[in-house]
């Protein structure tokens, strides 16, 4: 279980400070689907980013199967099982598809187990195996390898940054395919498809938490207004 | 040949080998020739007038690997050698160089190299500079002067592994038709490390090719200056790159040059200096590693 104990974050701009998250006390369950959704700038990001130890809080505490790790390190994180996969995939030089997935399981794999992961995200591996992840890879290309690498890390808890960005409709659609039952998945999404097939849902806004619960009925509310509006209208919900 | 430790271990890090080799080889050390192997192909002759060696390699050599390194181990010593390689017509040959300095005082290296590539032959030129030991003033200085003719290819593979306080390679090199000059530079500085790099490279046949790939990690507060200029006197093509990455405080200074005296010639520059990108570390961070292995990452394969 992973929970958020008065998680604030707030940055000094122009000489004043400015709140990008307010007070986010929260739980996640384990072996569940947890989307968080929200209008731009509501402080998605921030808090899975909070989470995997890439931002420190300003105030608040993270527990992680009872352990406190809001000081701990991203890899000590990494370690413990807690597992990110970027909105926009991070690119390097001169490291290959397969040395990335070897980091990812902390392991030096054969080449058909390190195939293995790629095609479960419907790439083709022994065209990419020893590739570099670099940009001469498409947007979506990289997209499908950063979600291989999730899975080659085999984390207790796997956090999805817009998952759906920049990838086909195809990827898409097998996306859903490499969830696995047995783990936690935090997933910031605006999609509906996602959101359908999360088992609950948490809405943020302009750095609050608005709404935090089972799927069907924040979706429902999220229709009622939706359909009122004709918009997103998530204000509404407050 | 029995070596000692400091020579095993330096020449596994310049020349990959664990003894000297069979085939032709000359190894030097603290400036006297140690051993001179010659081969049916290569033929390798100790210089009468100067220190250095003349190597001859015939056309007959196909594939065949030639190694020449150079060992400096006592304190006080800049060894200089002037070799000289004469690569007959459609020669294929693969020349090991490279230099380790150990030291706990001052001592050095220049190595002066002058090849003379035969029509249509093909060399592969591969020379590493490792120095080590406590010594504040561990100095190497390789000159490489390149003579290619019709068709010939060269491929240079140049790395400054690490612990060089100063050093000032100067390469030049002059291409007549279709000849091909690919040249991978590495550069690694630490501590109060200086390094040079000037390349000068005239493409004066037509079609000739270079492209020079230059990078670099510098360290601390470790300075490099690159400069390269390449000169396009015919319809040719040249390409100069040169990236760096800079930890700590040290500096790169890069001047890329292509001058095009030919309306044909088709030259090119780019460089790129800077830090490692933090997003990068945070990447490998998520996957487990630590900051210190992360970077280590990144650098290894930026530099491979």
């Amino acid at each position: 279980m992973l929970e958020l104990k008065n998680i604030s974050y707030s940055v000094f701009e122009r000489n004043s400070e400015k709140t990008i998250l307010n007070d986010i006390s929260c739980t996640f369950d384990d072996k569940s689907i947890t989307a968080i959704t929200g209008h731009n700038g509501s402080g998605k990001s921030t808090l899975t980013k909070i989470i995997m130890g890439i931002i420190k809080p300003t105030k608040g505490k993270i527990y992680f199967n009872g352990i406190d790790i809001t000081d701990m390190p991203i890899n000590e994180r990494a370690k413990l099982g807690i597992n990110y996969a970027f909105q926009q995939p991070i690119t390097f030089r001169g490291i290959t598809i397969k040395e990335l997935i070897d980091i990812a399981s902390n392991t030096e794999n054969s080449v058909s187990n390190a195939c293995n992961y790629l095609s479960k995200v419907g790439i083709c591996a022994k065209d990419y195996i020893y590739r570099d992840f670099d940009k001469t890879l498409s947007g979506g290309e990289q997209k499908r390898i950063e979600l291989a690498l999730t899975l080659a890390k085999k984390g207790e808890c796997i956090i999805f940054d817009e998952p759906e960005a920049g990838i086909d409709l195809w990827s898409f659609d097998k996306l859903s395919d490499i969830f696995d039952s047995n783990k936690m998945y935090i997933i910031v999404s605006h999609q509906e498809r996602l959101l359908k097939r999360a088992d609950k849902i948490m809405v943020l806004e302009k750095g609050n938490l608005v709404s935090y619960d089972e799927a069907e009925k924040v979706l429902a509310e999220l229709n009622k207004i939706k359909c009122r509006k004709n918009i997103g209208g998530i204000d509404e919900i407050r | 040949m029995k070596l000692d430790n400091i020579s095993k271990q330096l020449l596994e890090k310049i020349a990959g080998l664990h003894e000297i080799p069979a085939g032709a080889v000359s190894f030097r050390k603290d400036g006297k020739s140690q051993i001179v192997r010659s081969t049916a192909n290569i033929e390798i002759f100790p210089k009468k007038d100067k220190p250095g060696i003349d190597i001859i390699i015939h056309s007959s050599c196909k594939n065949e690997a030639c190694h020449i390194p150079v060992i400096v181990d006592e304190n006080g010593l800049f060894d200089l050698v002037y070799n000289d390689f004469y690569i007959e017509e459609g020669a294929q040959v693969t020349i090991v160089a490279g230099c380790g300095v150990h030291s706990t005082d001052e001592s050095g290296h220049d190595g002066i190299h002058t090849f003379h590539i035969g029509k249509n032959a093909v060399v592969s030129y591969i020379e590493n500079h490792l120095a080590t030991g406590s010594g504040k003033n561990k100095v190497m200085n390789p000159t490489t002067i390149i003579k290619m003719d019709e068709g010939s290819q060269m491929t240079m593979t140049t790395t400054q592994i690490g612990g060089v306080d100063y050093s000032n390679r100067i390469t030049k090199a002059t291409l007549k038709k279709d000849a091909v000059l690919n040249i991978n530079e590495k550069i690694m500085t630490a501590g109060f490390n200086v390094a040079k790099t000037d390349f000068k490279v005239v493409l004066q046949g037509e079609n000739s090719k270079c492209d020079i790939v230059s990078r670099s990690v510098a360290r601390d507060e470790s300075e490099q200056y690159f400069k390269s200029n390449i000169v396009g006197k015919n319809s040719c093509f040249g390409h100069v790159e040169c990236d760096g990455i800079l930890l700590n405080d040290a500096r790169i200074d890069s001047i890329p040059r292509v001058s095009a005296l030919n309306n044909q010639a088709s030259l090119s520059h780019e460089a790129a200096i800077g830090k490692i990108a933090k997003e990068q570390i945070v990447k490998l961070m998520t996957l487990g590693l630590s900051k210190e292995e992360a970077e280590r990452k990144i650098i290894e394969g930026f530099l491979k």
